[in-house]
């Protein structure tokens, strides 16, 4: 028996991006949830709200995009 | 799976990878720098220049043709890109720039969706990132003037109000973020959501192309459907995501220059 316990072959570059869009998928769901809630409490505040709700967003997923790039750049 | 699946695929599908960003000179004999991208960065900016020309050049009381078009833009970019940001004042004096960028930036991802043009300039990080220096070097000029050197590095990494402690962890992250991450990120988020949207469309395009015209097997002609189908989907999302884009980049622009000259907000 070898030293190796389990093995994956093949694009590690896409289990990579997998794994990095898990937290900015959450984010940018709380970001919009959270955003549409306060626009249907305050619906005077759209431009407001819209603004920043896109503006968080840019933000996260930023890391997911930072993902894609570094599976592209990390494949072998 | 071409073996589970023998009516699928008569010959090997290869998915497009990032050959789709490699081009050849135009010119054989001429330099190696001017390709495709490259012509397209070229008449992109003279798209630019001519409609601002078009529209700004001799304005009337009464707008007529391109300056009706002209003035929804500016406005549009005034009230949703600039005066968040800038104030009623300052948002005058950088709106040429952050006017220039959007649509630089907007037409340069645009021509990934002309028919027979077909390439979004953007996704190659050079373009964006020649766009991220300059907004950085700019930036970093307007601090230091108005703020001072130590002043601005002052309200960059010790901002007022914390427990003197906090500060230990504060000062580093703000410093590394606010002087190159939040830079590096401006040019990489554009870069990469166009390449991605570019690698996503060809994918399914070429899905397509294959399933339906090169090799046509019962099996493969739904799959090739679907890439039809996705193509104009994705095509449609990519006009969108386009667009949110070039305002993403004019806004943290307008972001990044306004946090330099008043850091107090």
């Amino acid at each position: 028996m070898s030293g190796v316990l389990a093995q994956v072959t093949g694009d590690l570059g896409s289990i990579g991006y997998g794994l990095a869009a898990i937290g900015p998928g959450v984010g940018i769901g709380i970001i919009f949830g959270q955003g549409v809630q306060a626009i249907a409490r305050q619906p005077e505040a759209y431009g407001l709200i819209r603004q920043n709700m896109i503006l968080g967003f840019v933000f996260a997923e930023a890391l997911a995009l930072i993902g894609v790039a570094l599976a592209f750049a990390f494949r072998g | 799976m071409s073996a589970a699946l023998p009516l699928l695929a008569s010959e090997e599908f290869k998915a497009p990878g990032l050959g789709l960003f490699e081009w050849p000179p135009i010119l054989a004999s001429g330099p190696a720098w001017f390709n495709k991208p490259t012509a397209l960065m070229m008449l992109g900016s003279l798209l630019v220049i001519v409609f601002a020309y078009a529209a700004f050049s001799r304005p009337r009381v009464v707008p007529r043709g391109m300056q009706n078009v002209g003035e929804l833009a500016y406005t549009f970019v005034r009230e949703q890109v600039a005066r968040p940001f800038l104030g009623t004042k300052d948002s005058d004096r950088w709106m040429p720039l952050l006017f220039t960028l959007f649509f630089f930036v907007w037409i340069m991802n645009l021509f990934g969706s002309i028919i027979f043009i077909q390439f979004p300039v953007m996704s190659i990080i050079g373009y964006p990132a020649i766009l991220a220096i300059m907004v950085w070097v700019l930036t970093q000029y307007l601090g230091v003037k108005r703020q001072g050197p130590i002043g601005l590095f002052k309200n960059v990494m010790f901002p007022p109000g914390l427990p003197k402690w906090v500060y230990v962890l504060v000062a580093p992250i703000e410093f590394l973020s606010h002087f190159f991450l939040r830079h590096i990120t401006h040019a990489v988020r554009l870069f990469a959501t166009m390449m991605a949207g570019h690698l996503i469309v060809a994918l399914f395009s070429d899905v397509g192309w294959h399933f339906l015209f090169v090799a046509l097997t019962p099996l493969g002609a739904p799959l090739g459907l679907i890439g039809v189908i996705m193509t104009i989907l994705l095509t449609g999302f990519e006009l969108f995501i386009q667009a949110l884009q070039a305002y993403v980049f004019a806004l943290l622009t307008a972001m990044f220059i306004g946090g330099a000259l008043h850091p107090e907000h």
